[in-house]
Protein backbone atom coordinates (compact mmCIF):
# COMPACT_ATOMS: atom_id res chain seq x y z
CA UNK A 1 0.00 0.00 0.00
CA UNK A 2 1.14 3.40 -1.50
CA UNK A 3 1.33 5.94 1.59
CA UNK A 4 1.33 9.87 0.61
CA UNK A 5 0.63 11.06 4.17
CA UNK A 6 2.96 10.98 7.19
CA UNK A 7 0.46 9.43 9.50
CA UNK A 8 2.99 6.55 10.24
CA UNK A 9 4.89 8.20 12.35
CA UNK A 10 2.30 8.23 14.84
CA UNK A 11 1.21 5.00 17.01
CA UNK A 12 -2.29 2.98 15.00
CA UNK A 13 -3.45 2.13 19.00
CA UNK A 14 -4.06 5.33 19.96
CA UNK A 15 -6.05 5.82 16.06
CA UNK A 16 -9.98 5.56 17.32
CA UNK A 17 -10.31 5.72 13.11
CA UNK A 18 -7.47 5.76 10.99
CA UNK A 19 -8.41 5.92 7.18
CA UNK A 20 -5.55 4.76 4.65
CA UNK A 21 -5.45 5.84 1.16
CA UNK A 22 -8.71 5.40 0.61
CA UNK A 23 -10.67 4.92 -2.76
CA UNK A 24 -14.03 5.03 -4.29
CA UNK A 25 -15.65 4.72 -7.63
CA UNK A 26 -18.72 5.33 -9.09
CA UNK A 27 -19.04 3.39 -12.47
CA UNK A 28 -16.17 5.04 -14.41
CA UNK A 29 -16.08 7.93 -11.71
CA UNK A 30 -13.32 7.71 -9.13
CA UNK A 31 -14.95 10.01 -6.16
CA UNK A 32 -12.21 9.27 -3.91
CA UNK A 33 -8.78 9.43 -5.13
CA UNK A 34 -6.54 8.55 -2.15
CA UNK A 35 -8.16 10.13 0.90
CA UNK A 36 -6.51 9.71 4.28
CA UNK A 37 -7.41 10.75 7.87
CA UNK A 38 -6.49 10.06 11.13
CA UNK A 39 -8.76 10.82 14.00
CA UNK A 40 -7.03 9.70 17.84
CA UNK A 41 -9.17 9.95 21.18
CA UNK A 42 -11.03 13.04 21.57
CA UNK A 43 -10.07 14.79 18.03
CA UNK A 44 -13.09 16.58 16.47
CA UNK A 45 -12.30 16.35 12.53
CA UNK A 46 -14.15 18.67 10.00
CA UNK A 47 -13.98 17.36 6.87
CA UNK A 48 -14.99 20.71 4.40
CA UNK A 49 -15.60 20.92 0.54
CA UNK A 50 -17.50 21.66 -2.52
CA UNK A 51 -20.33 19.09 -3.02
CA UNK A 52 -19.62 16.85 -5.05
CA UNK A 53 -15.81 16.75 -3.63
CA UNK A 54 -16.63 13.42 -1.99
CA UNK A 55 -16.50 14.32 1.48
CA UNK A 56 -19.76 12.41 2.54
CA UNK A 57 -18.69 9.40 0.39
CA UNK A 58 -15.90 9.79 2.26
CA UNK A 59 -17.58 9.51 5.27
CA UNK A 60 -19.89 6.96 4.99
CA UNK A 61 -16.93 4.61 3.61
CA UNK A 62 -15.68 4.66 7.52
CA UNK A 63 -18.60 2.94 8.08
CA UNK A 64 -19.02 0.33 4.73
CA UNK A 65 -22.20 2.51 4.23
CA UNK A 66 -20.59 2.53 0.85
CA UNK A 67 -17.89 0.32 -0.30
CA UNK A 68 -14.79 1.53 -0.95
CA UNK A 69 -12.46 0.47 -4.25
CA UNK A 70 -8.70 0.35 -2.24
CA UNK A 71 -7.38 1.57 1.03
CA UNK A 72 -7.54 0.68 4.65
CA UNK A 73 -9.94 1.39 7.33
CA UNK A 74 -8.94 0.73 10.93
CA UNK A 75 -11.21 1.58 13.66
CA UNK A 76 -10.23 1.27 17.47
CA UNK A 77 -6.91 -0.89 15.74
CA UNK A 78 -9.17 -3.48 13.97
CA UNK A 79 -8.59 -2.85 10.22
CA UNK A 80 -11.90 -4.01 8.36
CA UNK A 81 -10.86 -7.22 5.99
CA UNK A 82 -12.31 -7.18 2.55
CA UNK A 83 -13.04 -9.53 -0.28
CA UNK A 84 -11.29 -8.82 -3.69
CA UNK A 85 -12.64 -6.47 -6.11
CA UNK A 86 -15.78 -7.04 -7.70
CA UNK A 87 -16.29 -6.20 -11.49
CA UNK A 88 -17.41 -2.58 -10.56
CA UNK A 89 -14.10 -2.13 -9.03
CA UNK A 90 -15.41 -1.88 -5.37
CA UNK A 91 -14.55 -4.45 -2.63
CA UNK A 92 -17.36 -6.01 -0.24
CA UNK A 93 -15.99 -6.59 3.05
CA UNK A 94 -15.48 -10.10 3.70
CA UNK A 95 -16.55 -10.60 7.53
CA UNK A 96 -20.20 -9.33 7.60
CA UNK A 97 -20.23 -9.78 11.65
CA UNK A 98 -17.27 -8.05 11.86
CA UNK A 99 -18.54 -4.77 9.76
CA UNK A 100 -21.55 -4.74 12.37
CA UNK A 101 -19.53 -5.05 15.06
CA UNK A 102 -17.10 -2.07 13.93
CA UNK A 103 -20.49 -0.26 13.32
CA UNK A 104 -21.64 -0.63 16.60
CA UNK A 105 -18.58 1.75 17.54
CA UNK A 106 -19.11 4.30 14.92
CA UNK A 107 -22.57 6.54 15.60
CA UNK A 108 -23.95 7.90 12.36
CA UNK A 109 -25.84 10.72 12.23
CA UNK A 110 -27.33 11.80 9.17
CA UNK A 111 -28.30 15.08 7.05
CA UNK A 112 -31.81 13.62 6.90
CA UNK A 113 -32.17 12.22 10.56
CA UNK A 114 -33.71 9.02 9.51
CA UNK A 115 -35.52 8.40 12.75
CA UNK A 116 -37.53 5.22 12.51
CA UNK A 117 -41.51 6.52 11.97
CA UNK A 118 -43.31 4.02 13.81
CA UNK A 119 -41.51 4.21 16.67
CA UNK A 120 -41.44 6.95 19.18
CA UNK A 121 -38.02 8.92 20.39
CA UNK A 122 -37.46 6.85 23.49
CA UNK A 123 -38.21 3.66 21.58
CA UNK A 124 -35.63 5.14 18.88
CA UNK A 125 -32.86 5.50 21.29
CA UNK A 126 -32.98 2.22 23.00
CA UNK A 127 -34.30 0.27 19.47
CA UNK A 128 -30.17 -0.91 18.57
CA UNK A 129 -29.20 -0.87 22.65
CA UNK A 130 -31.30 -3.56 22.89
CA UNK A 131 -31.36 -5.20 19.43
CA UNK A 132 -27.84 -5.05 19.35
CA UNK A 133 -26.29 -5.17 22.10
CA UNK A 134 -28.83 -6.88 24.03
CA UNK A 135 -28.73 -4.69 26.87
CA UNK A 136 -31.96 -5.37 29.11
CA UNK A 137 -35.13 -3.25 28.35
CA UNK A 138 -34.81 -1.33 31.72
CA UNK A 139 -31.07 -0.51 31.86
CA UNK A 140 -31.19 1.00 28.35
CA UNK A 141 -34.21 3.35 29.32
CA UNK A 142 -32.31 4.76 32.00
CA UNK A 143 -29.56 5.49 29.76
CA UNK A 144 -31.68 6.49 27.12
CA UNK A 145 -33.51 9.14 29.61
CA UNK A 146 -30.18 10.53 31.11
CA UNK A 147 -28.96 10.89 27.04
CA UNK A 148 -31.96 12.70 26.15
CA UNK A 149 -31.81 14.86 29.52
CA UNK A 150 -28.63 16.20 27.82
CA UNK A 151 -29.93 16.91 24.52
CA UNK A 152 -33.04 18.56 26.37
CA UNK A 153 -35.85 16.30 24.28
CA UNK A 154 -36.79 14.58 28.18
CA UNK A 155 -40.32 15.53 27.40
CA UNK A 156 -40.59 14.73 23.91
CA UNK A 157 -39.62 10.72 24.58
CA UNK A 158 -42.98 9.71 24.01
CA UNK A 159 -43.76 11.64 20.72
CA UNK A 160 -43.22 10.18 17.21
CA UNK A 161 -40.85 11.94 14.91
CA UNK A 162 -43.52 13.37 12.84
CA UNK A 163 -44.64 15.64 15.67
CA UNK A 164 -41.19 16.70 16.03
CA UNK A 165 -39.67 19.96 14.35
CA UNK A 166 -36.38 19.44 12.39
CA UNK A 167 -33.89 20.73 14.71
CA UNK A 168 -35.88 18.25 17.31
CA UNK A 169 -35.54 15.31 14.91
CA UNK A 170 -31.53 15.64 14.70
CA UNK A 171 -31.24 15.68 18.35
CA UNK A 172 -33.10 12.96 18.38
CA UNK A 173 -31.19 11.22 16.21
CA UNK A 174 -27.75 12.31 18.02
CA UNK A 175 -29.66 10.62 20.73
CA UNK A 176 -29.66 7.57 19.40
CA UNK A 177 -26.79 7.47 17.81
CA UNK A 178 -24.97 8.11 21.72
CA UNK A 179 -27.41 5.59 23.11
CA UNK A 180 -24.68 2.95 21.70
CA UNK A 181 -21.75 4.05 23.93
CA UNK A 182 -19.98 4.61 20.34
CA UNK A 183 -16.42 5.23 20.34
CA UNK A 184 -16.18 7.63 17.57
CA UNK A 185 -18.73 9.89 16.24
CA UNK A 186 -19.96 10.85 12.27
CA UNK A 187 -21.92 13.49 11.32
CA UNK A 188 -22.87 13.96 7.67
CA UNK A 189 -23.98 17.25 7.50
CA UNK A 190 -26.06 17.65 10.05
CA UNK A 191 -27.37 20.67 9.64
CA UNK A 192 -27.79 21.31 6.09
CA UNK A 193 -31.32 19.98 5.94
CA UNK A 194 -32.61 22.23 8.66
CA UNK A 195 -34.47 25.51 8.89
CA UNK A 196 -32.26 28.47 9.45
CA UNK A 197 -33.62 28.88 12.65
CA UNK A 198 -33.31 25.08 14.15
CA UNK A 199 -29.43 25.23 13.30
CA UNK A 200 -28.55 26.57 16.58
CA UNK A 201 -30.00 24.19 18.31
CA UNK A 202 -28.24 21.09 16.90
CA UNK A 203 -24.84 22.21 17.01
CA UNK A 204 -24.96 23.19 20.26
CA UNK A 205 -25.52 19.71 21.37
CA UNK A 206 -22.85 18.69 18.85
CA UNK A 207 -20.38 21.44 20.66
CA UNK A 208 -21.38 20.06 24.17
CA UNK A 209 -20.33 16.80 22.77
CA UNK A 210 -16.75 18.30 21.39
CA UNK A 211 -16.34 19.91 24.92
CA UNK A 212 -16.74 17.02 26.64
CA UNK A 213 -13.41 15.41 24.43
CA UNK A 214 -15.81 13.04 22.30
CA UNK A 215 -14.16 11.72 19.05
CA UNK A 216 -15.97 13.13 16.29
CA UNK A 217 -15.44 13.45 12.63
CA UNK A 218 -17.86 15.87 10.90
CA UNK A 219 -18.68 16.80 7.41
CA UNK A 220 -20.06 20.36 7.45
CA UNK A 221 -20.98 23.41 5.77
CA UNK A 222 -21.42 25.24 8.40
CA UNK A 223 -17.78 27.13 8.32
CA UNK A 224 -17.42 28.98 11.76
CA UNK A 225 -18.77 25.92 13.27
CA UNK A 226 -16.00 23.99 11.92
CA UNK A 227 -13.65 26.64 13.03
CA UNK A 228 -14.74 27.10 16.52
CA UNK A 229 -15.00 23.08 17.53
CA UNK A 230 -12.36 21.36 15.27
CA UNK A 231 -9.19 20.31 16.25
CA UNK A 232 -8.24 19.19 12.82
CA UNK A 233 -9.80 20.41 9.59
CA UNK A 234 -9.46 18.47 6.03
CA UNK A 235 -10.49 20.02 2.55
CA UNK A 236 -11.52 18.05 -0.15
CA UNK A 237 -11.64 18.90 -3.89
CA UNK A 238 -12.40 16.50 -6.35
CA UNK A 239 -11.49 13.32 -4.09
CA UNK A 240 -8.06 14.48 -2.96
CA UNK A 241 -7.21 16.23 0.34
CA UNK A 242 -5.93 20.13 -1.06
CA UNK A 243 -5.03 20.97 2.40
CA UNK A 244 -5.50 20.07 5.71
CA UNK A 245 -4.45 20.98 9.27
CA UNK A 246 -5.34 23.35 12.27
CA UNK A 247 -8.33 25.60 12.12
CA UNK A 248 -6.55 28.21 11.60
CA UNK A 249 -4.34 27.12 9.17
CA UNK A 250 -7.11 25.97 7.08
CA UNK A 251 -9.50 29.55 7.47
CA UNK A 252 -6.64 31.78 7.39
CA UNK A 253 -3.40 30.52 6.10
CA UNK A 254 -4.45 28.36 3.67
CA UNK A 255 -1.97 27.36 0.72
CA UNK A 256 -4.06 26.29 -1.59
CA UNK A 257 -5.48 29.10 -3.30
CA UNK A 258 -8.99 26.90 -4.45
CA UNK A 259 -9.26 26.20 -0.18
CA UNK A 260 -9.03 30.37 0.60
CA UNK A 261 -11.53 31.04 -1.85
CA UNK A 262 -13.73 28.26 -0.77
CA UNK A 263 -13.71 29.14 3.03
CA UNK A 264 -14.41 32.94 1.71
CA UNK A 265 -18.11 32.39 -0.12
CA UNK A 266 -19.06 29.81 2.13
CA UNK A 267 -17.75 31.37 5.26
CA UNK A 268 -19.51 34.18 5.88
CA UNK B 1 -91.95 -9.15 5.55
CA UNK B 2 -91.84 -12.46 7.46
CA UNK B 3 -89.45 -13.27 9.97
CA UNK B 4 -90.77 -16.14 11.67
CA UNK B 5 -88.20 -18.68 10.06
CA UNK B 6 -85.41 -17.17 12.25
CA UNK B 7 -85.36 -18.70 15.52
CA UNK B 8 -85.51 -22.46 13.88
CA UNK B 9 -82.41 -21.66 11.88
CA UNK B 10 -81.08 -19.58 14.42
CA UNK B 11 -78.43 -21.93 14.87
CA UNK B 12 -77.47 -23.01 11.79
CA UNK B 13 -76.71 -18.95 11.29
CA UNK B 14 -74.35 -18.93 13.90
CA UNK B 15 -72.48 -22.21 12.71
CA UNK B 16 -72.32 -20.47 9.53
CA UNK B 17 -70.52 -17.45 10.69
CA UNK B 18 -68.54 -19.50 12.71
CA UNK B 19 -67.20 -20.72 9.17
CA UNK B 20 -67.28 -17.61 7.60
CA UNK B 21 -65.02 -16.12 10.26
CA UNK B 22 -63.22 -19.57 10.16
CA UNK B 23 -62.79 -19.12 6.31
CA UNK B 24 -61.76 -15.56 6.44
CA UNK B 25 -59.08 -15.91 9.60
CA UNK B 26 -57.58 -19.16 7.96
CA UNK B 27 -57.06 -17.15 4.74
CA UNK B 28 -56.17 -14.16 6.44
CA UNK B 29 -52.94 -15.26 8.20
CA UNK B 30 -51.73 -18.09 6.25
CA UNK B 31 -52.24 -15.61 2.79
CA UNK B 32 -50.41 -12.68 4.79
CA UNK B 33 -47.57 -14.70 5.91
CA UNK B 34 -46.98 -15.93 2.13
CA UNK B 35 -47.49 -12.28 1.07
CA UNK B 36 -44.70 -11.06 3.34
CA UNK B 37 -41.79 -13.27 1.07
CA UNK B 38 -43.38 -12.32 -1.47
CA UNK B 39 -43.38 -8.75 -1.80
CA UNK B 40 -39.86 -8.80 -0.40
CA UNK B 41 -38.34 -10.74 -3.08
CA UNK B 42 -39.90 -8.80 -5.40
CA UNK B 43 -37.68 -5.47 -3.56
CA UNK B 44 -34.71 -6.96 -2.93
CA UNK B 45 -34.72 -10.67 -3.83
CA UNK B 46 -32.27 -12.73 -6.38
CA UNK B 47 -33.92 -12.35 -10.21
CA UNK B 48 -35.60 -15.51 -10.42
CA UNK B 49 -37.37 -15.55 -6.90
CA UNK B 50 -38.65 -12.01 -7.59
CA UNK B 51 -39.62 -12.97 -11.60
CA UNK B 52 -41.58 -15.87 -9.92
CA UNK B 53 -43.30 -13.76 -7.42
CA UNK B 54 -44.29 -11.30 -9.62
CA UNK B 55 -45.48 -14.49 -12.39
CA UNK B 56 -47.72 -15.49 -9.27
CA UNK B 57 -49.05 -12.18 -8.43
CA UNK B 58 -50.07 -11.68 -12.17
CA UNK B 59 -51.98 -15.05 -12.85
CA UNK B 60 -53.49 -14.76 -8.97
CA UNK B 61 -54.62 -11.49 -10.37
CA UNK B 62 -55.42 -11.99 -13.38
CA UNK B 63 -58.50 -14.52 -13.05
CA UNK B 64 -61.60 -14.94 -11.32
CA UNK B 65 -61.20 -16.37 -7.83
CA UNK B 66 -64.63 -18.55 -9.01
CA UNK B 67 -62.33 -20.15 -11.47
CA UNK B 68 -59.40 -20.62 -9.19
CA UNK B 69 -61.59 -22.13 -6.87
CA UNK B 70 -63.49 -24.89 -8.80
CA UNK B 71 -60.22 -25.78 -10.56
CA UNK B 72 -58.77 -26.39 -6.69
CA UNK B 73 -62.00 -28.57 -5.72
CA UNK B 74 -63.27 -29.93 -8.63
CA UNK B 75 -59.73 -29.93 -10.57
CA UNK B 76 -57.38 -31.09 -8.08
CA UNK B 77 -59.54 -32.48 -5.39
CA UNK B 78 -61.03 -34.73 -7.70
CA UNK B 79 -57.55 -36.20 -8.74
CA UNK B 80 -56.69 -37.48 -4.60
CA UNK B 81 -59.32 -40.73 -4.52
CA UNK B 82 -57.98 -42.15 -7.63
CA UNK B 83 -54.00 -41.97 -6.16
CA UNK B 84 -53.23 -45.58 -4.54
CA UNK B 85 -53.55 -45.60 -0.81
CA UNK B 86 -54.66 -42.20 -0.48
CA UNK B 87 -58.11 -43.34 1.22
CA UNK B 88 -56.09 -45.23 3.83
CA UNK B 89 -54.28 -42.64 4.84
CA UNK B 90 -54.48 -39.87 7.55
CA UNK B 91 -54.57 -37.16 4.36
CA UNK B 92 -57.53 -38.47 3.82
CA UNK B 93 -60.34 -37.22 6.10
CA UNK B 94 -58.93 -33.71 4.87
CA UNK B 95 -59.17 -34.09 1.12
CA UNK B 96 -62.34 -35.43 1.23
CA UNK B 97 -64.00 -32.37 2.34
CA UNK B 98 -64.64 -28.82 0.65
CA UNK B 99 -63.33 -26.92 3.71
CA UNK B 100 -59.60 -26.58 3.21
CA UNK B 101 -60.08 -26.75 -0.37
CA UNK B 102 -61.80 -23.08 -0.02
CA UNK B 103 -58.69 -22.37 2.26
CA UNK B 104 -56.52 -23.26 0.00
CA UNK B 105 -58.17 -21.21 -2.57
CA UNK B 106 -58.64 -17.91 -0.75
CA UNK B 107 -54.88 -18.38 0.60
CA UNK B 108 -53.15 -17.85 -2.63
CA UNK B 109 -55.59 -15.55 -3.90
CA UNK B 110 -54.69 -13.63 -0.52
CA UNK B 111 -51.09 -14.35 -0.78
CA UNK B 112 -51.36 -12.86 -4.73
CA UNK B 113 -53.37 -9.28 -4.02
CA UNK B 114 -51.78 -8.59 -0.70
CA UNK B 115 -48.12 -9.88 -2.10
CA UNK B 116 -48.47 -7.07 -4.94
CA UNK B 117 -49.87 -4.77 -1.58
CA UNK B 118 -46.31 -5.79 0.60
CA UNK B 119 -43.82 -4.99 -2.49
CA UNK B 120 -45.56 -1.37 -3.00
CA UNK B 121 -45.23 -1.55 1.17
CA UNK B 122 -41.44 -2.62 1.29
CA UNK B 123 -40.62 0.02 -1.62
CA UNK B 124 -41.97 2.87 0.01
CA UNK B 125 -39.66 2.37 3.70
CA UNK B 126 -37.29 5.71 3.31
CA UNK B 127 -33.86 4.40 2.54
CA UNK B 128 -32.27 5.96 4.66
CA UNK B 129 -34.19 4.51 7.47
CA UNK B 130 -32.82 1.17 6.56
CA UNK B 131 -29.45 2.49 6.14
CA UNK B 132 -30.06 4.23 9.55
CA UNK B 133 -30.28 0.69 11.16
CA UNK B 134 -27.52 -0.64 9.30
CA UNK B 135 -24.99 2.29 10.57
CA UNK B 136 -26.59 0.89 14.13
CA UNK B 137 -24.85 -2.58 13.58
CA UNK B 138 -27.84 -4.41 12.74
CA UNK B 139 -28.21 -7.59 11.00
CA UNK B 140 -29.75 -7.50 7.83
CA UNK B 141 -32.68 -9.73 9.29
CA UNK B 142 -33.01 -7.74 12.55
CA UNK B 143 -33.25 -4.75 10.19
CA UNK B 144 -36.21 -6.42 8.78
CA UNK B 145 -38.01 -7.78 12.11
CA UNK B 146 -37.52 -4.22 13.58
CA UNK B 147 -37.80 -1.42 10.92
CA UNK B 148 -38.47 -2.71 7.65
CA UNK B 149 -41.78 -5.01 8.12
CA UNK B 150 -42.94 -3.12 10.59
CA UNK B 151 -42.93 0.16 8.69
CA UNK B 152 -43.81 -1.45 5.31
CA UNK B 153 -47.07 -2.67 7.35
CA UNK B 154 -47.59 0.73 8.13
CA UNK B 155 -47.21 2.32 4.88
CA UNK B 156 -49.99 -0.19 3.79
CA UNK B 157 -52.55 -0.47 6.64
CA UNK B 158 -55.10 1.07 4.79
CA UNK B 159 -55.27 -0.83 1.91
CA UNK B 160 -54.35 -4.13 4.05
CA UNK B 161 -58.01 -3.28 6.22
CA UNK B 162 -59.45 -3.25 2.48
CA UNK B 163 -57.74 -6.52 1.60
CA UNK B 164 -59.74 -8.22 5.04
CA UNK B 165 -62.94 -6.78 4.02
CA UNK B 166 -61.86 -8.44 0.54
CA UNK B 167 -61.25 -11.32 1.42
CA UNK B 168 -64.83 -11.49 3.95
CA UNK B 169 -66.92 -10.86 0.58
CA UNK B 170 -65.46 -13.36 -1.11
CA UNK B 171 -66.13 -16.85 1.44
CA UNK B 172 -69.87 -16.87 -0.33
CA UNK B 173 -67.75 -18.31 -3.07
CA UNK B 174 -67.04 -21.14 -0.87
CA UNK B 175 -70.85 -22.00 -1.18
CA UNK B 176 -70.42 -22.89 -4.70
CA UNK B 177 -68.44 -25.64 -3.60
CA UNK B 178 -70.58 -27.26 -0.50
CA UNK B 179 -69.44 -25.24 2.62
CA UNK B 180 -72.25 -24.38 4.86
CA UNK B 181 -70.99 -20.50 5.44
CA UNK B 182 -73.20 -17.67 6.32
CA UNK B 183 -74.45 -17.37 2.84
CA UNK B 184 -74.94 -20.99 2.23
CA UNK B 185 -77.04 -20.72 5.26
CA UNK B 186 -79.10 -18.35 3.83
CA UNK B 187 -79.54 -20.22 0.84
CA UNK B 188 -80.90 -23.31 2.34
CA UNK B 189 -83.10 -20.87 4.44
CA UNK B 190 -84.49 -19.86 0.75
CA UNK B 191 -84.71 -23.26 -0.88
CA UNK B 192 -86.78 -24.46 2.61
CA UNK B 193 -89.20 -21.73 3.01
CA UNK B 194 -89.65 -20.00 0.01
CA UNK B 195 -89.11 -16.50 1.27
CA UNK B 196 -86.34 -14.45 -1.17
CA UNK B 197 -85.60 -11.39 0.20
CA UNK B 198 -85.50 -11.77 4.09
CA UNK B 199 -82.53 -14.34 4.17
CA UNK B 200 -80.53 -12.25 1.50
CA UNK B 201 -81.19 -9.10 4.24
CA UNK B 202 -80.63 -11.00 7.21
CA UNK B 203 -77.02 -12.09 5.44
CA UNK B 204 -76.07 -8.76 3.71
CA UNK B 205 -76.72 -7.65 7.56
CA UNK B 206 -74.38 -9.85 8.90
CA UNK B 207 -71.23 -9.45 6.23
CA UNK B 208 -72.32 -5.73 7.03
CA UNK B 209 -71.83 -6.23 10.55
CA UNK B 210 -68.58 -8.26 10.47
CA UNK B 211 -67.01 -5.65 8.01
CA UNK B 212 -67.61 -2.71 10.86
CA UNK B 213 -65.55 -5.07 13.13
CA UNK B 214 -62.93 -5.28 10.82
CA UNK B 215 -62.93 -1.49 9.63
CA UNK B 216 -62.60 -1.12 13.67
CA UNK B 217 -60.29 -3.75 14.21
CA UNK B 218 -57.58 -1.48 11.42
CA UNK B 219 -58.56 1.93 13.02
CA UNK B 220 -57.38 1.11 16.43
CA UNK B 221 -54.23 -0.71 14.78
CA UNK B 222 -53.61 2.78 12.45
CA UNK B 223 -54.30 4.58 15.69
CA UNK B 224 -51.93 3.18 17.47
CA UNK B 225 -48.96 5.38 15.63
CA UNK B 226 -50.79 8.74 15.17
CA UNK B 227 -49.85 10.98 11.87
CA UNK B 228 -49.80 14.41 11.96
CA UNK B 229 -53.55 15.82 10.69
CA UNK B 230 -51.81 17.85 8.16
CA UNK B 231 -48.87 16.36 6.44
CA UNK B 232 -45.44 18.60 8.24
CA UNK B 233 -42.91 19.45 5.80
CA UNK B 234 -40.21 17.26 6.86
Amino acid sequence: MTDQTPITAKDDTTSAVLVQNLHKNFGDLEVLKGVSLDAHQGDVVSIIGASGSGKSTFLRCINLLELPSAGDIIVAGEAVRFHPPRPDGNREPSDKRQVERLRTQLGMVFQSFNLWAHMTVMQNVIEAPVHVLKIPKAEARDRAEAILERVGLIDKRDQYPAFLSGGQQQRAAIARALAMEPKVMLFDEPTSALDPELVGEVLRVIQDLAEERRTMILVTHEMAFARDVSSHVMFLHQGLVEEEGTPEQVFTNATSERCRAFVQTVGR
Amino acid sequence: MDWSWLPEYGPKFIGGIWITIQLMVYSLIMGMSLAVPIGLVQVAGPRVLSWLALAFCTVIRGTPLLIQLWLIYYGIGSLFPYMEGIRESWLWPILREAFPYAIFAFTISVAGYAGEVMRAGFAGVPKGELEAARAMGMRPFTVLRRIWLPRAVQNVMPTLANECVFTLKSTPLAATITVFDVFGVGTMVRQETYKIYEPLLFVAGIYILMTGVIVLLFRWLENRVPRPRVSSGA
